[in-house]
């Protein structure tokens, strides 16, 4: 067996196999209410194997919910972009503007989605924008401090290049200041899409809106708990997928 | 008048254990159509006084005119080939070159700007590696790209900071051999900066050598007075060729024994 078939396959799997029997030993013993393995398959089969039924508004397969979640996730993280991306610029443009906003950044960048919502509810008093609010305020940040940092570590070189060339202003940020910065921005874009999917289950818990988050609170409160540990996985699982998507178009980005 | 004049600039700059003083009033002046190439050790301030002319820096004193105009920022006029080629690596050989003929003749049709920027990457034999990018580019390749763009800037004078020091000599020996064409045909006006005396004599009007810095100043120019075209292959046994370069070698070994 070659090195790269035991690191690729074999050992991950072992891992896998490690992880469930202690969860069955876990939900054999010290922990009795946490569902086995084999309880959670038996009482999600159907959700995962017919992901697109719906008995009600909160009774959906897997697939549906977690496309209402992605496409929730998707408004808000678009938003984060829309806004998160001309903030970087400009902090990393203007020493001014820098100055002025960065304290405020510091200070809001740590600030939890469950600190949010509530507030997003006062401002928009319906759950899907308060959900969508949040997921953009939360996911911004690595947009804003990758960019800024990415347009502050352009090289003087390329820089002289443009002021030799008397490039306008507008010429300098599409030509050289955009393109140059490329790959920090989209490293920004990349942690941002991370916390968007990190926040949705915080604002869909909290608003009750239908999705993967939602769910999970709903099936917590109706005691089935085997349904919690479904919908985990499936977070976990598009998380994981999202990361190597973007993980996939940076790498290309940045071979250029 | 001289075309270009820099007249006694100093430079210093500040760094975290204190003041450095770069260039201490270094002068020279060169005529339309010549190529003077300033010789000196590595770390005497070369760049910086390109820099300086480049109006990339601005001189503590002094002053430094070109055509009339004194030097206060960058500008096509001054075109430059940096030592470390400074290409954009986003974009390819042409659009590199077009770039600079785009900034600089804003105002001819699409069309004759696009016929400008082929005819700048043929003249330095990059047609077929067009499409590329730099990163995909030899040493020798990339420089030639600069040397495109800089020409592309239609500069009254070009400025060249240590273009080949970068390239194997093989590589640069081919360069050198191309920029000499080129300027044949051309004449543009051409300051390059050199660490290598062989390169400078074989390409410069006239040599100014640099002393070593900390306050570095140029000495008294040598005009090289070898005949045009050369040829790389006779020329150094030619005795005008021995005798510049024993005069320029002997300054430099002076400059550094008085340090």
């Amino acid at each position: 067996m070659s090195r790269s078939t035991l690191s690729r396959f074999v050992l991950p799997l072992l891992g896998l196999g490690l992880v469930l029997v202690v969860w069955t030993a876990l939900s054999q013993t010290v922990a009795p209410d946490l569902p086995s393995p084999v309880k959670t398959w038996a009482e999600s089969r159907r959700y995962v194997l017919q992901p697109f039924f719906k008995d009600g508004e909160m009774n959906q397969g897997i697939g549906r919910l977690a496309a209402y979640s992605l496409l929730r996730v998707g408004k808000g993280y678009l938003l984060a972009l829309l806004i998160g991306t001309p903030i970087g610029f400009m902090l990393g443009l203007s020493r001014k503007f820098y100055d002025t906003f960065d304290p405020i950044i510091q200070f809001l960048r740590p600030i939890s989605p469950l600190a949010w919502l509530p507030l997003g509810l006062v401002i928009f008093r319906q759950s899907e924008p308060a959900a969508v609010f949040t997921i953009a305020l939360c996911a911004m940040w690595p947009t804003v401090i990758n960019t800024a940092v990415g347009v502050r570590s352009i090289s003087q070189d390329h820089l002289n290049v443009g002021r030799v060339l008397r490039l306008s202003r507008f010429r300098m940020l599409t030509k050289i200041i955009v393109p140059a910065s490329m790959p920090y921005v989209f490293t920004g874009y990349r942690l941002s899409l991370g916390l968007a999917w990190f926040v949705i289950v915080a604002s869909e818990m909290l608003t009750g809106t239908p999705g993967v988050g939602g769910f999970l609170w709903q099936e917590y409160n109706s005691l089935v708990y085997s349904h919690i540990i479904l919908s985990v996985i499936t977070i976990g699982a598009i998380g994981f997928l999202l990361d190597r998507l973007m993980g996939l178009i940076e790498a290309r980005l940045k071979a250029v | 008048m001289p075309y270009l004049d820099v007249r006694a600039v100093e430079k210093s700059f500040v760094t975290p254990r204190g003041v450095t003083r770069v260039l201490g009033g270094a002068s020279l002046t060169l005529d339309e159509g010549e190529f003077v190439a300033i010789v000196g050790y590595s770390g005497s301030g070369k760049t910086t006084l390109i820099s300086l002319i480049a109006g990339l820096l601005t001189p503590d004193a002094g002053a430094i005119v070109l055509d009339g105009a004194p030097v206060t920022a960058p500008g096509p006029e001054r075109g430059i080939v940096f030592q470390q080629y400074s290409l954009l690596p986003w974009m390819t050989v042409r659009d590199n070159v077009a770039l600079a003929v785009d900034a600089v003749d804003a105002g001819l049709p699409a069309a004759e700007r696009a016929r400008r920027a082929d005819e700048l990457v043929a003249l330095v034999g990059l047609t077929a590696a067009a499409g590329k990018r730099p990163r995909e580019l030899s040493g020798g390749m990339r420089q030639r790209v600069a040397v495109a763009r800089g020409l592309a800037m239609r500069p009254k004078v070009l400025l060249m900071d240590e273009p080949f020091s970068a390239l194997d000599a093989l590589t640069r020996a081919r360069l050198q051999d191309e920029l000499l064409a080129i300027w044949m045909a051309r004449r543009t006006t051409v300051v390059m900066v050199t660490n290598d005396v062989d390169e400078a004599i074989l390409l410069a009007d006239r040599i100014y050598p640099m002393t070593p810095g900390p306050g570095a100043v140029l000495g008294p120019p040598i005009d090289v007075g070898l005949p045009r075209p050369r040829e790389r292959r006779h020329m150094s046994l030619a005795p005008a060729y021995q005798k510049v370069r024993q005069v320029i070698v002997e300054f430099l070994r002076t400059c550094r024994r008085e340090r």
